[in-house]
């Protein structure tokens, strides 16, 4: 049932992402462009996620425990620390230079953009570098292996 | 020039929240598609695998689905130089699981907690990628 639910969580978020125009990394430099072509539709898609999402999570919580898992699965980190932010200003930088983050490029993969094949291939492979980098400092934190 | 689609695009974002509210009560899950796609990346961790497979695989058929049920065409502009698609690829990979969230992760699910962290990460990245666009676009005149 898991699986189940999550394809179709999965089919809903992309039809949002279509339906916002957020498939299209045109619409989303040009909501980073204030000083050009402004389009601020991104604003009001980021404003409606978070509505229903905001209100949504408190009514799932009311109840002890998700209908098909044994418990919920919230991130328990507070701190803003040097790996949020420097991971942060790296996404930032790709997703102004692309105009896609995640979501979009999964989404419109089965679009067949040449830009969006390549900008998924090197996804992967930053995200499975940061990963490496995240455990090799992990390790160092760790202090030497015995 | 893209135009400004408030209603769509509001609507859209009521469906990603949607989205974010069913993973969450079915299975107790944040909505991060970076969290989600780079779990699968080997070595992956067997348990528990399939549900993210499935989202994925949601997400991938749902311009398919888009243009069966409404008879449209998805339209996209995307950048055709390669290297560039490569090199924000490659930045946008790296930044989200070394960040621990994307705009769905942080910028939706985590604003949507009140998390301090994710509203951080999430000013930090709009702000980036705001001068980003300001110098490729207003400097380098690109």
């Amino acid at each position: 049932m898991r699986a189940v639910a999550s394809l179709l969580s999965g089919i809903i978020f992309g039809i949002g992402l279509i339906v916002s125009g957020m498939s299209n990394p045109a619409k989303v430099l040009n909501f980073l462009d204030f000083a050009g072509t402004w389009d601020p539709s991104l604003a009001f898609v980021m404003g409606g996620a978070v509505v229903v999402t905001f209100i949504g999570y408190r009514l799932a919580q009311t109840r002890a425990r998700p209908a098909f898992a044994e418990r919920f699965y919230m991130p328990s980190a507070r701190d803003i620390d040097g790996p949020l932010l420097a991971g942060a200003a790296s996404f930032g930088l790709g997703w102004g230079l692309g105009g896609y983050c995640p979501g979009p490029a999964v989404t419109a993969l089965a679009l067949h953009a040449d830009g969006t094949l390549v900008f998924v291939s090197c996804m992967l492979i930053g995200m499975w570098g940061a990963r490496a980098a995240k455990d090799r400092l992990g390790e160092l934190a760790a202090g030497p292996a015995a | 020039m893209t135009d400004f689609t408030p209603f769509a695009s509001l609507i859209g974002g009521a469906l990603i929240g949607c989205a974010a509210v069913l993973l969450m009560a079915a299975n107790g899950r944040i909505a991060g598609i970076s969290g989600i796609v780079s779990a699968l990346l080997p070595p992956a961790a067997r348990e528990d695998c399939l549900p993210k497979v499935t989202f994925v695989a949601g997400l991938i058929i749902s311009p398919i689905l888009y243009q069966l049920a409404t008879g449209e065409t998805v339209v996209q502009t995307v950048s055709s130089n390669l290297v560039l698609m490569g090199a924000a690829g490659l930045l946008v990979g790296f930044g989200s699981v070394f960040g621990s969230g994307c705009t769905s992760g942080h910028g939706v699910c985590g604003v949507a907690r009140l998390s301090w962290r994710s509203l951080a990460a999430t000013l930090a990245f709009m702000a980036v990628a705001v001068v980003t666009v300001y110098v490729v676009r207003h400097v380098t005149g690109g």
